[in-house]
């Protein structure tokens, strides 16, 4: 294969560091791993993290699936996609069990990953302590002592402010009982399927320079008070209207002309798996 | 006035806090400073070989002029910055044998989130602004461990009520709130947990004066009611009057002058103690 650029656009050196900083990460679950964060021909803040991390493990033979927000056809989906595929030659697929490695922006995939299978999430803001201490240094002490008051602080005034802990995405986690971590943007629905996970979770923040890890089998535990227990987004009695699946995280739809709302499954291409398995009772 | 035992809750030894590393003229020979400075290596003494004793139930005073170290004082002691030579010992922690200077950061942590308390004079210190009065006297407990929000909220609600924040500002973000206010919301956290030593630096400084009549109640009330110790202060000799039993005068980072407020008052043995008692009348 010939193209303009080095297999995985990055040379050699640079692969070979960002893969160093995901193997300490994989060490040190939950750990913030600094690593130089490349310039990409995307515009930071659009995966640029993950990117990298998928750029510098990925190999001939593996195949890709690229998903933001649960769905694959995304533009900016596509554009990360053809970028990968266009300086690897890998083959992509949108069936998550078919994928060696997904990365992904806000969603884990329905279909539970195996054990050979890494995905890799895009983060924005790493830090789940930024927002009660802005000091780098300071967070950097504050996670060294295990001193996490400041996350408990933040959902402690959630309830305050609106009697419970609102705000759907990046419910911070604690991590094999030691670090807390932000689980990136994803649902809350989707913390629970981080703990024990048969499949690598990488994470990858370009701007803020970090990769952090989930290793196989992990404990995860969502951050919760005795009284005000960790709850996933309410999903009850709906249903997908075109897969008819009950126990997924949905998209809530309005027709335009009824107004009435109508339920579909986020992941769409476990939707359309399931439909073509003849699923689709409900469509 | 609740007993003052003679069972000692703090004890300092030559606490030392120096900014700069000192050089061999200053090292050998104090007199060369100008007043607490090193005109050849520009090191600050700022606090230099202060001992004091604080007793269970009392209040201790701390005055001099702008300068002198009290803020240095308390702050290296509260664990804000680290001592450059001596030692403390607390009676509440390792039977007072441990030198709490010496003991790693988690440890430092511990004595600060179970042990201390502090109320600084600005309060963007002691606060975090943009979160409720509520959460922030929640942050102490929090930080020691609790994690049951309806006994937090009960024991902030408690405290909130003794400090006079009324209820419907409670879910208010301190920056919303008046000077008044936030010091009596700092004190409110200061005492969440109990601590056995509280410390309060310039807690009513630049407060108008009726604000600071009330604060200073607030202190004596509950230093009364609660007999916690406390470290209070002020260059505000009016002040110390007020609340401290025993005061220690504090001139260019050393102590010059130590006793009870009442005699020091009546006959100070130190000159600039004097001009200070002076300027009082
Ligand atoms: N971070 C610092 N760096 C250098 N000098 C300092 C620092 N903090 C305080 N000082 C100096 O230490 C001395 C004591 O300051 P401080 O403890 O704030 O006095 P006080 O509280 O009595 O007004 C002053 O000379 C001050 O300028
Ligand atoms: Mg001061
Ligand atoms: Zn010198």
């Amino acid at each position: 294969m010939k193209n303009a650029y080095n297999f995985a656009f990055f040379d050699e050196g640079s692969k070979k560091e960002i893969r160093r900083a995901t193997l300490k990460a994989v060490a040190i679950p939950g750990y913030q791993v600094p690593f130089a964060s490349r310039e990409m021909p995307i515009a930071r803040g659009w995966g640029t993290g993950g990117l990298q991390v998928t750029l510098s493990l990925i190999n001939q033979g593996d195949v890709i699936k690229v998903i933001d927000q649960g769905t694959d056809e995304s533009v900016n989906a596509v554009s990360i996609k053809n970028l990968i595929q266009k300086t690897t030659g890998v083959d992509s697929t949108i069936d998550t069990g078919k994928a060696t490695v997904v990365q992904s922006r806000h969603r884990i995939p329905e279909e539970p990953l195996r054990e050979e299978q890494i995905i890799v999430l895009q983060v924005p803001m790493p830090e789940p302590l930024r927002f009660v201490e802005s000091s780098e240094y300071k967070t950097k002490r504050l996670h060294g002592d295990g001193e996490y008051s400041g996350a408990w602080l933040v959902l402690f005034e959630k309830i305050m402010k609106f009697g419970k802990m609102t705000g759907g995405a990046a419910h911070p986690v604690y991590v094999h009982d030691r670090y807390v971590m932000s689980p990136s943007p994803i649902p809350k629905y989707d913390n629970p399927r981080l703990d024990h996970s048969e499949g690598i979770q990488l994470f990858g923040a370009g701007r803020e320079k970090k990769i952090y890890a989930i290793p196989p089998y992990t404990k995860v535990v969502s951050l919760a008070f005795d009284d005000y227990p960790f709850e996933v987004e309410n999903q009850e009695g709906r249903v997908c209207h075109l897969c008819g699946a009950t126990d997924v995280f949905f998209d809530e739809l309005e027709d335009e002309l009824t107004h009435e709302v109508y339920y579909q499954c986020n992941d769409s291409s476990y939707c359309l798996k399931r439909l073509n398995q003849g699923g689709g009772d409900n469509a | 006035m609740p007993e003052v035992t003679q069972e000692k809750v703090l004890v300092v030894k030559n606490l030392t806090k120096q900014f700069g590393e000192g050089c061999e003229k200053c090292r050998k020979n104090p007199e060369v400073l100008i007043r607490n400075y090193c005109p050849h290596c520009q090191t600050i003494y700022a606090t230099r070989e202060v001992s004091f004793d604080l007793y269970r139930g009392e209040i201790l005073g701390i005055v001099g002029e702008s300068g002198s170290g009290k803020s240095t004082l308390v702050r290296t002691l509260y664990f804000d910055q680290e001592a450059s030579a001596g030692e403390a010992f607390l009676n509440d922690y390792g039977e007072g044998r441990a030198d709490i200077l010496k003991v790693s950061s988690q440890q430092k942590r511990y004595l600060r989130d179970y042990l201390l308390g502090m109320v600084y004079q600005n309060p963007f210190l002691g606060l975090k602004m943009k979160f409720s009065a509520l959460s922030n006297v929640a942050e102490k407990l929090i930080a020691a461990g609790g994690r049951h929000v309806g006994t937090m909220t009960q024991r902030a609600h408690d405290l909130l009520d003794v400090v006079t924040i009324e209820d419907y500002r409670r879910k208010d973000a301190p920056e919303n709130f008046s000077g008044g206010m936030q010091q009596r919301v700092q004190i409110a956290k200061a005492l969440s947990n109990n601590p056995p030593v509280l410390f309060l630096d310039e807690v009513t400084t630049g407060l108008d004066l009726s604000v600071q009549a009330n604060v200073l109640d607030l202190i004596k009330e509950i230093q009364r009611d609660l007999g916690i110790s406390m470290v209070i202060v002020s260059h505000d000799l009016g002040v110390i009057r007020m609340l401290a039993d025993r005061t220690l005068v504090m001139l260019d980072g050393r102590v010059i002058e130590t006793g009870l407020t009442d005699q020091i008052l009546e006959d100070p043995q130190h000159p600039y103690t004097q001009k200070l008692v002076q300027s009082l009348l």
